[in-house]
Order: structure tokens, then sequence, then C-alpha cells
């Protein structure tokens, strides 16, 4: 069976820092793995490499079984396949909703209007802002532009959806809407790697939580595993810290 | 009226500052710095209305009226200063700013390139272009090229040189303004685009560009005021009665009539489209520093 993603010894430097110091892991088609750990862990990298938007150092990276790191590999044609969701949700300022979610159907894989619209509606109406098509993203609040931003990810169909911590730039009270979202996605099977601090959602969600830390991944198994019972020191210490930050 | 009020308390404040004691001690005059302040604000009014009422009296207006403010004079530029001069002065500016505004955008793509030759040379190019004066670039096209290759002239004639010659320059201050507007950009807007799956060139045709332009027009509005006052040095080249523009109609009718008016009624026309299209880079700057 083919891996949706698979990394083996990855690498990353930023100059002489050494971020990531040897990941191996995988995801398989369907499911969704959650990577916790503290700030400056690395796993924001890691999600970073998984569609080169930072290049590894050293070490594989697969898609669907096709090598990203080749270094013939067609990375714009990869990408099509892999949504990603950033923390700053980067719509685009000069575009309205509507044109956020049609603009790369059109400009990538060459959709009529007419189409590109069609599904652009039926994605803003999935992630609940179908009434906030002619708005543009400096009118909408955090939680309405991530959305826009999911759906426009969704609009490309595809096979793997990335997040780089989605609700940690939204207020408390929008966090919910967005999670909702994307609960709803991973129950329709779409393939997740979500990078978040939301220890409930990665509870309840996930099928596999992975622990990272000081560049490596520390542990990497079921939620009621890595959360509930947390077979390492510096996972329980930063677990303690992230669920009671009271102390 | 408050902002310029607070404006002269400043400078007030700034002038009797050096002389106020930090402390709260009376000062060695004995005067509070209240009373300080008001005497130094006198004083300054004092000088303001002296000097106007030297100008007042000293000047000879029956003559200043009579040669730079004729309405006689200024009557006879009509309609001439408008169908000619200032329709020849704006085409001059507009040829020359497409021309400035192409050439810019391209030198700016090709200082941010990864090709580094391209890089050279968008930098020699704009160094150069900035550091010389207009009116060299002027005199090389219109007389250095046609002295070094006989029968040659640019399409368009004198229009042609004028546009070119505006262009280059225009340009190389242009392309730093949309260099700073592109890497004005937040870096997210590229990676997203690229995220969706495109490549550099639509990227930055699609995305960056459009957000790039939106930042920087009010410098280039700035520029376009700039190449309007720079299009007067054209008369360097020699121009026709057909191809005239405002300074230069100006000072013919103002040698031909031997009186001043025509200078002034042409520079009153420059100011006609400056100083709106100053209040209108006013705003704009305005706008985008509210919405920061």
């Amino acid at each position: 069976m083919t891996h949706a993603v698979e990394i083996r010894d990855l690498h990353k430097y930023f100059g002489d820092n050494e971020v990531l110091k040897g990941i191996d892991f995988t995801v398989e088609p369907g499911q969704v793995v959650c990577v916790i750990g503290p700030s400056g862990s690395g796993k924001s990298t890691l999600l970073r490499c998984v569609n080169m938007l930072e290049v590894p150092t050293k070490g594989q990276v697969f898609i669907n079984g096709a090598e990203l790191t080749d270094p013939d590999a067609d990375i714009d044609a990869a990408r099509r396949h892999v949504g990603m969701v950033f923390q700053q949700f980067n719509l685009f300022p000069h575009l309205t909703a509507l044109q956020n979610v049609m603009i790369a159907q059109q400009r990538v894989l060459g959709r009529g209007k007419n189409e590109a619209e069609i599904i652009a509606r039926e994605n803003l109406n999935k992630v609940g802002v179908a009434e906030k098509c002619d708005a543009y993203p400096g009118q909408l609040s955090g939680g309405q532009q991530q959305r826009v931003a999911i759906a426009r990810a969704l609009a490309m169909n595809p096979d793997l959806m990335l997040f780089d911590e989605p609700t940690s730039a939204l207020d408390p009270e929008l966090v919910g809407d967005v999670l909702t979202v994307m609960r709803k996605l991973a129950e329709e099977g779409m393939t997740m790697l979500v990078v978040t601090h939301e220890m409930g959602f990665a509870r309840e969600v996930a099928d596999r939580v992975v622990f990272m830390d000081g560049g490596v991944i520390v542990e990497d198994g079921e939620p009621s595993k890595v959360i509930g019972n947390p077979s390492h020191e510096r996972t329980r210490t930063f677990l303690h810290r992230v669920l009671h930050p009271e102390g | 009226m408050d902002g310029r009020r607070s404006g002269l308390d400043a400078v007030t404040h700034l002038l009797t500052m050096a002389d106020t004691p930090i402390s709260a001690e009376p000062a060695r005059s004995g005067l509070s710095p209240r009373k300080r302040r008001q005497i130094s604000l006198g004083v300054q009014y004092a000088v303001f209305v002296a000097v106007l009422v030297a100008v007042a009296m000293l000047a000879d207006w029956p003559k200043i009226a009579e040669n730079f403010f004729n309405g006689p004079v200024a009557a006879g530029m009509f309609p001439t200063l408008f169908t000619v001069a200032l329709k020849n002065t704006l085409i001059f500016t507009l040829a020359g700013y497409a021309i400035g505004f192409v050439l810019g955008l391209v030198l700016a793509l090709m200082r941010l390139s990864s090709v580094a030759p391209y890089r050279v040379v968008a930098l020699v190019y704009i160094e150069i272009f900035r550091g010389l004066p207009a009116l060299i670039i002027f005199l090389l096209l219109g007389f250095g090229l046609p002295i070094a290759f006989p029968g040659f002239s640019l399409p368009g004639d004198v229009y042609g040189t004028v546009a070119l010659a505006l262009g280059l320059v225009a340009a190389a201050y242009m392309a730093e303004s949309f260099r700073a507007g592109i890497q004005a950009v937040p870096k997210g807007q590229m990676e997203a685009a690229r995220s969706l799956g495109m490549k550099p060139t639509r990227a930055m045709i699609s995305i960056i560009l459009p957000q790039a332009i939106r930042i920087v027009i009010p410098p280039l509005t700035n520029e376009l005021i700039l190449l309007f006052k720079d299009s007067s040095l054209v008369f360097t080249l020699g121009v026709t009665a057909a191809t005239t523009e405002l300074t230069k109609f100006g000072s013919d009718t103002t040698i031909d009539q031997a009186n001043s008016t025509p200078l002034i009624v042409a520079g009153a026309t420059y100011l006609l489209i400056t100083i709106p299209l100053g209040i209108v880079v006013r705003r704009l700057e305005a706008r985008q520093g509210r919405k920061r």
C-alpha cells in the first residue's frame, strides 16, 4: 500500500542550527495525524517540508509514493494534491472570498470561470461562510478568514491537507468554528496532518498523535496513549504545562 | 486649524525650551515659564507683521501688476495655452510615464531576480539614471544620437525623443518604488500561492504584483508630478510652434510681449495639475496609513 506521506531520515538546518534531526514517519490515506510539541520543537518546519515550502537539507519526502526531494520532481504538480492552511490565513487581500477560492482553480487547474465559481461556492458553503462570498479578507473575522482559507485549499480537490497551527492566531471564541470544519473534514475521510496546540481536538479527532521535541519525534501513537498515558517524561512535562497552564 | 495651532505651539516650545529650566524653580529673570512663552510668541508675531508691512510699503505695486499680472497679455495666450501648450505637456508626460512604468517594472523584477547578471544590470542602470541630471539624457538623445548616427531619428520625432528621455529617467526611480512595493508584500502571500500549485511567475503576476502596485500608487503618483515638470526640458531640443509646451510657450510669449505675465500664467497652469495631484497623493497616503 502506498503511504499518503512518507518521510525518511529528514534533516533541516537553518544556518548552523539543526531544526530537524532525523525524522522518519508516515501518514496513511484517510488518517488524521496531529503533531504536538513545544514551540521551537520543529513541528511547523516538518509540516512545511512535506510540501517543500522548506527544502530539506537531507532526507526524502514522498507524497503518494512520488518523491518530492528528487531534483527532477515537479513540485508545482505535486502541490496541487496537497492543500495547506496557514496560521496567519494568508488569504489574498486584493481578492474577495469567492475570488480567493477561484483563482488557483482557474490559473493552476485551468478550470473555466463558471465551473470554478460553482466549486468555490460549494466549498464556501461547506465551511459555513457562503454569505461572505463578496467580502474582502479585511472585512472578515479571523475565524471566517481561516474557513475561507480551508475552502480555498479544498477547491483544488487535494488528497492531503496540511494544517499549520490553524487556530493559534484566532480569538478564543472563534476557534470552535474552525475546529468544527476540520472535524467534518476528518469524518469525510480526508487525510490530514495537523500541527496544533488544541489537545481536545487531537484527543477526539486524531487517529495518531506525534509528540516532537528538540527536532526529533519523541512519541508516536494513538491519542489515548500519547496524550492519555505518555511513556516519556518529556511528553508528560509538556502535557502538564499545556493542560495546566496555571501550574 | 487645530493641527496648525499645535504645530506652532511645538515650534514655540522648541524655541523657548533651550532657556527654560527643567526644574520647577523660578527662572533667574523672575519670569514664569508661561510668561516667557507669551513674550516669545509676541515677538514672533511682531517680526512677521513688520516684514509684511515692509514688503507692502517698499514694493512697486503698479509695476508688478503691469509686468507680472497683465490682463490683456494673459488673455492673448488663450486658447493656445490649453489647446497646444498644455496638451503637448500632457502628451510628453504621459508617454514618458508609460515607458517609465513598464521599464521600471522590468528593472524591479530584474533587481529581485535569482539570476545574478540581471541584478547587476538593473542596479547599474538604476544608479546611473538616478545619478545623472535629466537634462544630460535629453541632450544625449536629442543631439548625441543624431550626431553619431546622421539621419537617425526616434519614432515620433520630438515626441518620441522626449517620451524616451523622460521614460529612461523615470524608470530608474519607479524601479526602486516597485521593488519596495514587492518586498512589502508579506512572505506568506507567495507561500500561499505556491502551496496552491502556482508557478513563481504566475504567483508574481496574479498575487504579488497586484498588491505591490496598490502599495506604490502614492510614490508613483509623485513620480507623475515630477515628470510633468521635467517635461519642460524639451525646450533644449528646440521645439516648433506645434510641439511647444507650457514652459517654452510661456518663455516665448514673454520675450515676444516684453512682459513677464506669460511665465506666471504658464506656472499657474502647472499648479493647476500638480496641486490637485499632490492632494490626491496625500489622501492615498493617509488611507494606507489608516489601513495599517
